[in-house]
């Protein structure tokens, strides 16, 4: 499984995402709270760009007048037709069985040792050996 | 937060050519339709403003009823952009054509002289801003149709315009629209060539539905295909098309799966009770088959996908009258490459629901600039 560098930590601060062209894939990188999370770019409901669509977390109510919030920034909205995704699983809201996003390992890694060049190499050569750097893990 | 904006995959995906027959152009601001507004109905819009019924308006799904990826990059409302809707959508899929639906409020409005002045300014509104700058770009005439005087009298205004494909209303009106109180309205229409397209909203004072007031956007957004049968249960029943046998009506963004169950019950119902409307010289189903014509979005979606060609065998007549839509930049938004059942359809009827009926009723050339279409062929 190829390895590529998408990113530094830098670029992608917590709640923030980076969209990349990764072996003719569209993936999103999500920093949540710390934790790197990657999808591919593509609903499997209709084809929609899934990665620009809002993160949010899960509103749950025991009674009336009682809210939980959790997970917040862990879920993926559609932006067309709202399906909802968990960035730790891939898996849906509605139908976590059998609807579910491609999701790709990631990890973060000092230098490039050891990885194959990215599409961001050229960018960050120059900058710094010492950088930690954002890896995301996808098949041939 | 979005660091690098993606142009949806699809580009060329597509073999089909393609006519989008709902799009929602925007105004940039309040203020847009300033300039096509007599000094007059200027300060009334910005004292007095829009004025309808109340509650028929629930929370969208998402801010603007849009998708989320459809707010241009300079921040201006989703559809307000033409670069933008250019890039996004016709440029997107290659679109042969796209037909616009402003949902402004104008027809809906209390005061008919600001409803007659506000369709005139969208008009000119869309000729100067939508139509004349973009080719592909063809749009539904605006008009005050609870006061088919006014509508009568803009259709003669700006019918001629070749950028006006249809007349528009939407399907919650005052009263059912065979009354006759509409067919001025509608004989003009046909002197000016034009159908008329109807479309999914509006607020015409009565509940969507015939058991009062939902209390959801769900059950307004799934119950609004009840408003449109009641349209063509009353436009058939009425006997609107002996009178008018050339009116074109277009049902847009309401469903169609329920046209064949609907046609049973009227010719069932008919079978009985024909003596109460001796001016029906045939089966209901007959004018629903040959006067309507429906958009697809929000497709329809069984559960199982071989249903949509069952359902579809007991009304072969919509294989001529479905035309694809998208409803951009809503959010419940169907993709052309995505938007049909991944099943074996009946034969040509891929490319007639993607543009050719539409391509037939609203009298479109092959291809804007006359190049040579050879995406018809599957």
């Amino acid at each position: 499984m190829p390895k590529w560098v998408v990113a530094t930590v830098d670029e992608i601060p917590p709640g923030a995402r980076k969209v990349v062209d990764v072996g003719g894939r569209s993936i999103g990188v999500f920093n949540v709270g710390g934790e790197f999370y990657a999808v591919l770019n593509r609903c499997p409901h209709q084809g929609g760009p899934l990665c620009l669509g809002n993160t949010l977390g899960f509103l749950r109510s025991d009674g009336v007048g009682e809210f939980h919030y959790s997970r917040a920034g862990e879920i993926l909205r559609c932006p067309w037709h709202g399906w909802e995704y968990d960035l730790r699983t891939g898996q849906s809201w509605f139908d976590p069985g059998h609807v579910l996003v491609r999701r790709y390992e990631v990890e973060v890694v000092p230098g490039f040792e050891g990885l194959e060049k990215g599409p961001y190499v050229a960018e960050t050569f120059a900058i710094s050996v010492e950088q930690q750097y954002v890896i995301v893990e996808v098949g041939r | 937060m979005v660091t690098t904006l993606t142009q949806p995959t699809t580009r060329s995906q597509s073999k089909l050519a393609v006519i989008d027959c709902d799009i929602h152009p925007a105004l940039k601001s309040p203020k847009a339709l300033h300039p096509y507004l007599s000094e007059r109905w200027r300060r009334h819009r910005d004292t007095i403003g829009d004025r309808g019924y109340a509650g028929s308006y629930y929370p969208r799904a998402n801010p603007n009823a849009a998708r989320t990826d459809a707010w241009p990059p300079n921040g201006l409302p989703p559809g307000s952009d033409l670069d933008f809707m250019r890039y996004q959508l016709l440029d997107a899929w290659d679109m042969d054509f796209g037909v616009l639906q402003p949902l402004l409020g104008a027809g809906q409005q209390l005061n008919h002289e600001y409803a007659a002045a506000l369709s005139s300014a969208i008009n000119e509104w869309q000729i100067e801003e939508w139509l004349d700058p973009e080719p592909r770009l063809r749009s539904g005439l605006v008009v005050a149709y609870e006061s088919p005087e006014h509508a009568v009298a803009e259709i003669r205004r700006r019918g001629a315009h070749p950028g006006f494909v249809q007349v528009m209303l939407t399907i919650r009106t005052g009263e059912p629209l065979g009354r006759r109180k509409y067919w001025p309205m509608y004989e003009a229409a046909i002197e000016a060539g034009l159908p008329i397209g109807v479309h999914f909203g509006g607020q015409g004072g009565n509940p969507i539905t015939g058991a009062g007031w939902p209390s959801m956007y769900l059950e307004d957004h799934a119950g609004m295909s009840t408003a449109f049968q009641a349209q063509v249960i009353s436009l058939v029943c009425e006997g609107v098309f002996e009178h008018l046998p050339e009116l074109k009506i277009v049902l847009i963004e309401g469903g169609f799966a329920w046209a064949p169950p609907l046609s049973w019950r009227l010719d069932s119902a008919w079978r009985k009770l024909h003596d109460e409307v001796p001016d029906l010289k045939r089966k209901p189903s007959e004018y629903f088959a040959e006067h309507f014509w429906l958009t697809t979005q929000p497709m329809e979606e069984p559960p199982v996908a071989r249903q949509f060609v069952e359902m579809l065998s007991h009304a072969p007549w919509l294989e001529d009258k479905l035309m694809f839509s998208t409803d951009y930049p809503h959010w419940d938004f169907d993709a052309p490459n995505e938007a049909l059942p991944k099943i074996k359809l009946p034969e040509n009827f891929a490319p007639k629901l993607m543009a050719e009926n539409a391509r037939g009723l609203y009298k479109l050339p092959s291809r804007v600039g006359g190049l040579v279409d050879t995406s018809a062929t599957v």
